[in-house]
């Protein structure tokens, strides 16, 4: 039972159906741990067991929800303090929770659309052998999640944070027998450590201005850090938040992170880990208010990303990849409106939330297609399947609507008011936030309603490639990757999709509607700021994106939907086109900027370490007896060198030692 | 100074200097057992040596366990005994109780059997068995190099029990060690904890001749290591006129004297300590004699000396050094960092899993010098739980790694453990805990442990050093993980190793050793108020 603290800062401490906060993390955390360890015997019910722990979690959050929500809006933020994890000299780190309107809002979206995916996942992962497996990441997965929402201070935080990247790691590397997923693993894993690093540092550096990592007391100092510090800590934070949020200059791993089940695409990497970024820049909010030059680098970022995921989402060919370059984008979104400061925060957890909705949704319609299309994923093989499946075609049409913004569904509301706030920034800011911001948007429209077309309407390509396979061979019969039935998914599956297609259309209205979300969340995020002058009239923006959207979804339709799709990739293209389909070359970047200066560090110390100084020894040798023979003969491991490497060593501590005294 | 104590102490009239025996009870309770363990290989006949032995060393450790308790239990004040010789302080006791609880592990996975039907010690005398090697040839110590096995168990299948003396003489070695409180002391200690391992590490029942090659160069190059420190602490002597830590700091605080000698012989001693603890660029040796040595051997020697090291180089640095901080502090930088920086990236390149952690240990022995360079109550306490946060870790991991044999032994090649999480899920999912208990994951004792160290490197103003730590730890991540991928994203080799089914020892120093990662990760508090109730003296 946790121990309540009464004094914890000057935070209330959580009572009644509040100090039950606990579970949450602790019973899907014990659905995961007993998934693992139960072995076989579970097999065969054990994803029950999984959705049952996540949709009590979800029963208990909302009852902690309703209960805040009947409090007056001062006293809307509680703690409870388990138990005091680390202590050690002047440093206090409580295993505690904070119960407010930001944590709750995330618990509510991680349970909720959690609960949904898991209920979906016990459909698409039937025939899985490694089902329990997948079920007990998934759990894992959840568990750490809610534990970096929901902690009180930065090290919670963090132990949530490389909670949800392990899981995250399992979960894309899901299918062992494929080598792509391996790979696309531990990207993931090398990409986040860089953003990690960047995290832990600015967790470090607070500590060391602060002696404290908790959120009350930090954000009560904060004012007494100097500005450049704080600067830094801001930076250190933003890159934290690149690398698990697939954020330029770290973006190239989450498109291939779709390598894992579709489940997990569309639970970890659209709906909650990938938006851990946003979370962690609005939680900190207070520090970012104190440095515009900090929140100009969060803005810049998430502008440069929103522009960047919109130009390479159209030029795949992959569902899943296209979907993912979308998330990319909007959370490119998310991170401008966080960093545009008090008029954005709300915005930006408000389109947080709705991309939740539909991008889940968005993701299990194309695992619902996948699921019909024998696991296909080149849209090009697709076409014409809304007959086919029309619970898909209805539910995913309506998230493709609300994510290019379509007039009073939830992107409408959420993405026009990023852009809006955007536009209204003082100076250059305000043209370039602005103007990038409502072009991405039109560049959604386009390549989403390319998928559309690629994969609903037009020809039914698949056809073509049945009957070009029974004739090529038709001893194989009708069996092989390219025979194609499509048809609708079951109930276990649909019916999460409809749920959440409801989300698509309605979240936005009721979020936005009268601020309430803003109002909701004004006791952790201070009240939303309301927007003056800019670079346009108010007035004129939304018409603006609209236009811009509707020429998006015009083009797309002249572009693809007027002419034949080609099923293979037609190669020769123009070079911007190729630029896109190289991922804008990140990959090319990363390899001449990272991974080559380490292959070479790491040779160069092997030579040092294993060859350099006997090398030396030998080389001279062999010089002198006018012979190279010697020099091919080297063997690693000779104790004579081991004992020349200590020498120098020594000589040079000892050297270094006097120098320093005696300089 | 040193004339006056001369003249207190004429000739004929040595008095005997009062002696703690409650304090240094656990000591002598090691020693005595080790000697006792002796007598037993020299008079009891070979097959009862080994029930007994294995009786013996249990016993004499939970003695010896039990006395520190009762003495540590009535929270005594810091004292030094034995004509201040060895200083009784708190991290003393906390360092005598992690090395009394390693050693037990070490014990255990020491005396099993089962894994290796008779152990995994060579079943006849060794000069014996040197012969089997037929000649003196120094093979490479890469990781390819494969040696056939001289001698199979043979008709003999029991083992040497020789080596259960030699752990508890270099248990009492290291005990002695970290509580010296003069370096005359501290040189003898280190030769006691030092000779026994140097034959451990000679002792496989397989690959006999990577074993014995390890040995040697050990020996060879622990010897000169012994110079080093010897050499250092005659120009210390020179400096201050005394070998005592606290002679020196008083003589460094205030003294015209000539400083080359104090750094001079600070030079030399620290490097013969960093030897021990395999602190880049004096780690050279590490790898190979991981990978020689027999891996309850290398067990041993990578818990404990790696504790009796860094209790060492701390209570020198700490006790002796305080006031000269300013100048070594730059050269010690240099050293940490090119000991992580070798550590986590070589560690990437390594193909056996031995040599891997070998590697990773000279990582966290970088790390660990960041927490002995902080002379601060922080960087104490720091310093202690990390030692027993990676003591217990490494441990177990060498257990798990024991477990892992093909048709030769072990299978220490990383591609021989493709897929091994299909073959045994559970030792699969122990081994990649333990990783990310390296790696420094929260929930298990290498995150706290990391926490806290590199918390108290941070008070002390080194942040520089600080990022490096977090990078380098980054990077080590990788080749943590790489096992990890192995094990479960890989398919198995059709002839690949086997998983034995551990015995009762190894399963309990195996238990053990996950048992304090997951606690000190959950619940660190009470390891961490013990090991900061107070900092060296002397």
């Amino acid at each position: 039972m946790p121990t309540q603290l009464p004094e914890a800062g000057q935070v209330a401490a959580a009572s009644g159906v509040a100090s039950l906060a606990w579970l949450l993390v602790v019973l899907p955390a014990l659905g995961a741990l007993f998934l693992f360890v139960s072995g076989r015997r579970s097999d065969r019910w054990g994803h029950w067991l999984g959705v049952a722990t996540v949709v009590a979690s979800f029963v208990i959050g909302l009852l902690i929800f309703l209960d805040t929500l009947g409090l007056d809006p001062a006293q809307r933020t509680r703690e409870a303090s388990v138990y005091e994890w680390i202590s050690v000299g002047g440093l206090h780190i409580d295993f505690g929770l904070r119960l407010d309107p930001l944590s709750l809002t995330f618990v509510l979206l991680i349970t909720g659309v959690g609960s949904l995916i898991h209920i979906y996942s016990t459909g698409y992962m039937s025939h899985d052998p490694g089902r329990r497996r997948f079920f007990a990441q998934l759990n894992l997965f959840v568990a750490a999640m809610l534990v970096l929402v929901l902690g009180n201070n930065f090290v919670m935080l963090y132990l949530g944070w490389e909670g949800v990247g392990l899981a995250s790691y399992l979960l894309i590397g899901f299918y062992q027998d494929r080598p792509s997923a391996a790979t696309a693993a531990k990207k993931a894993f090398l990409m986040n450590r860089v953003g990690d690093v960047g995290l832990a540092l600015a967790i470090f550096l607070i500590w060391l201005e602060l002696g404290t990592t908790q959120y009350t007391e930090v954000f009560a100092r904060i004012g007494e850090v100097p500005p450049g510090t704080t600067l830094a800590i801001t930076i250190l934070l933003l890159l934290g938040a690149c690398g698990k949020s697939g954020q330029f200059p770290l973006q190239a791993w989450l498109p291939d992170a779709m390598e894992g089940p579709t489940p997990v695409s569309a639970l970890i990497h659209a709906a909650t880990m990938v938006t851990a970024g946003v979370y962690l820049i609005a939680r900190a909010n207070p520090i970012y208010n104190l440095t515009a030059d900090g929140r100009l680098v969060v803005a810049l970022i998430g502008t440069i990303t929103l522009l960047i995921g919109a130009i390479i989402g159209c030029a795949y060919d992959d569902i899943k990849k296209v979907l993912a370059y979308s998330t990319v984008s909007q959370i490119g979104y998310m991170i401008l409106a966080v960093g545009l400061g008090p008029v954005g925060y709300a915005l930006g957890i408000a389109h947080l939330l709705a991309h939740g909705f539909f991008k889940a949704g968005l993701f299990l319609g194309a695992g619902s297609v996948m699921h019909a299309m024998n696991d296909d994923v080149d849209m090009r093989h697709y076409g014409g399947l809304a007959r086919h499946m029309p619970i898909t075609f209805v539910t995913f049409g309506l998230g493709y609507l609300a994510l290019i913004g379509f007039p009073f569904l939830s992107g409408y509301f959420t993405k026009d008011a990023i852009i809006e706030a955007a536009f209204a920034q003082p100076g250059w800011q305000g043209w370039v936030f602005g103007l990038v911001a409502a072009i991405a948007a039109g560049l959604t429209a386009f390549y989403m309603t390319r998928l559309m077309i690629m994969t609903f309407f037009g020809k039914k390509r698949w056809q073509d490639i049945n009957a070009a396979a029974s004739t090529l061979d038709p001893a194989s019969g009708s069996s092989g990757h390219h025979d194609y039935h499509p048809h609708e998914a079951g109930v276990s599956m649909t019916a999460p999709m409809i749920v959440l297609a409801f989300g698509s259309v309605f979240a936005g209205f009721l979020l936005t509607q009268g601020h309430r979300l803003a109002n909701w969340l004004s006791p952790t995020l201070g009240e939303l700021e309301e927007l003056e002058g800019g670079a346009l009239p108010h007035a004129v923006v939304p018409w603006l994106v609209l236009g811009l959207s509707a020429l998006g979804v015009l083009l797309a339709y002249l572009i693809v939907g007027r002419r034949p799709t080609p099923v293979e990739r037609p190669e020769p293209v123009s070079i911007p086109v190729q630029a896109a389909r190289r991922d804008l070359y990140a990959n090319a970047i990363n390899e001449a900027l990272v991974a080559r200066p380490g292959v070479w560090l790491t040779r160069a110390l092997v030579y040092i370490d294993n060859k350099g100084v006997d090398g030396l020894v030998n080389g001279t040798a062999a010089t002198l007896g006018g012979s190279s023979g010697r020099l091919r003969r080297l063997q690693t491991g000779f104790v004579r060198s081991y004992a020349l490497s200590m020498l120098g060593g020594s000589v040079l501590v000892i050297a270094a030692l006097l120098a320093v005294r005696f300089a | 100074m040193t004339p006056v104590l001369l003249a207190q102490a004429p000739a004929g009239a040595i008095t005997a200097p009062p002696i703690a025996y409650g304090a240094i009870a656990p000591v002598l309770i090691v020693l005595g057992g080790a000697c006792i363990a002796v007598l037993v290989e020299a008079f009891l006949p070979r097959h009862q040596r080994w029930p007994v032995q294995v009786a013996l060393s249990l016993v004499v450790l939970a003695a010896a366990g039990i006395t520190l308790g009762v003495y540590a239990g009535g929270s005594p004040a810091a004292l030094t005994t034995l004509g201040d010789a060895l200083s009784v302080d708190n991290p003393t006791l906390f360092l005598w109780g992690t090395l009394l609880l390693l050693g037990l592990g070490s014990i255990l996975l020491i005396a099993d059997r089962s894994v290796e039907p008779g152990g995994a010690f060579i079943p006849t005398p060794a000069s014996r068995a040197a012969s089997g090697g037929g000649g003196t040839t120094v093979t490479g110590g890469g990781g390819d190099d494969v040696d056939r096995d001289y001698g199979e168990p043979g008709s003999a299948p029991t083992m040497q029990t020789e080596v259960f003396p030699f752990a508890l003489f270099a248990l009492g070695g290291m005990m002695v060690f970290v509580s010296a409180n003069d370096l005359l002391t501290m040189f003898i200690a280190l030769e006691v904890l030092s000779l026994p391992l140097y034959l451990m590490c000679g002792l496989a029942r397989r690959r006999r001749l990577l074993s014995q090659e390890a040995a040697v160069k050990y020996f060879l190059l622990g010897a000169f290591a012994s110079a080093f420190f010897l050499y250092g602490l005659a120009l210390l002597y020179g400096y201050a006129g005394s070998v005592k830590l606290s002679a020196i700091a008083d003589a460094a605080a205030g003294s015209d004297r000539s400083d080359a000698l104090l750094f001079g012989g600070l030079a030399l001693l620290v490097v013969g300590l960093l030897f021990k603890g395999s602190v880049g660029p004096f780690h050279a040796w590490t790898p190979d004699v991981y990978q020689g040595a027999p891996t309850p051997v290398t067990a041993f020697m990578a818990a404990c000396t790696k504790v009796a090291a860094f209790g060492a180089i701390s209570r020198v640095l700490f006790v002796a050094f305080d006031t000269t901080r300013w100048e070594w502090r730059g050269v010690l930088w240099a050293v940490a960092i090119v000991s992580m920086v070798i550590g986590a990236v070589l560690g990437l390149t390594q193909t056996d899993i031995k040599r891997m952690i070998a590697y990773s240990s000279i990582a966290h022995a970088g790390f660990l010098l960041l927490g002995s360079m902080s002379i601060t109550e922080q960087g104490v306490s720091g310093t202690l739980f990390y030692l027993i946060a990676y003591g217990f870790t490494t441990l177990a991991v060498f257990g798990v790694i024991s477990l892992v044999r093909d048709s030769d032994g072990e299978a220490s090649h990383l591609s021989q453990w493709a897929g091994l999480a299909k073959r045994s899920p559970l030792l699969a999912g122990v081994m990649s805990f333990l990783l990310l208990a390296l790696a420094g994951i929260p929930l298990t004792s290498g995150f706290t442990a990391k926490f806290a160290i590199f918390a108290a490197a941070l008070d002390d103003g080194m942040a520089p050093l600080v990022i490096i730590a977090l990078v380098a730890s980054a990077v080590a991540a990788f080749f943590y993980l790489r096992v990890i991928v192995l094990m479960y994203f890989n398919e198995p080799a059709p002839d690949g190793p086997t998983v034995t089914v551990p015995g009762a020892f190894t399963t309990a120093a195996i238990t053990l050793g996950v048992l304090v990662t997951l606690l000190l990760g959950i619940v660190p508090s009470l390891a961490l108020g013990m090991a900061s109730g107070g900092p060296f003296s002397g």
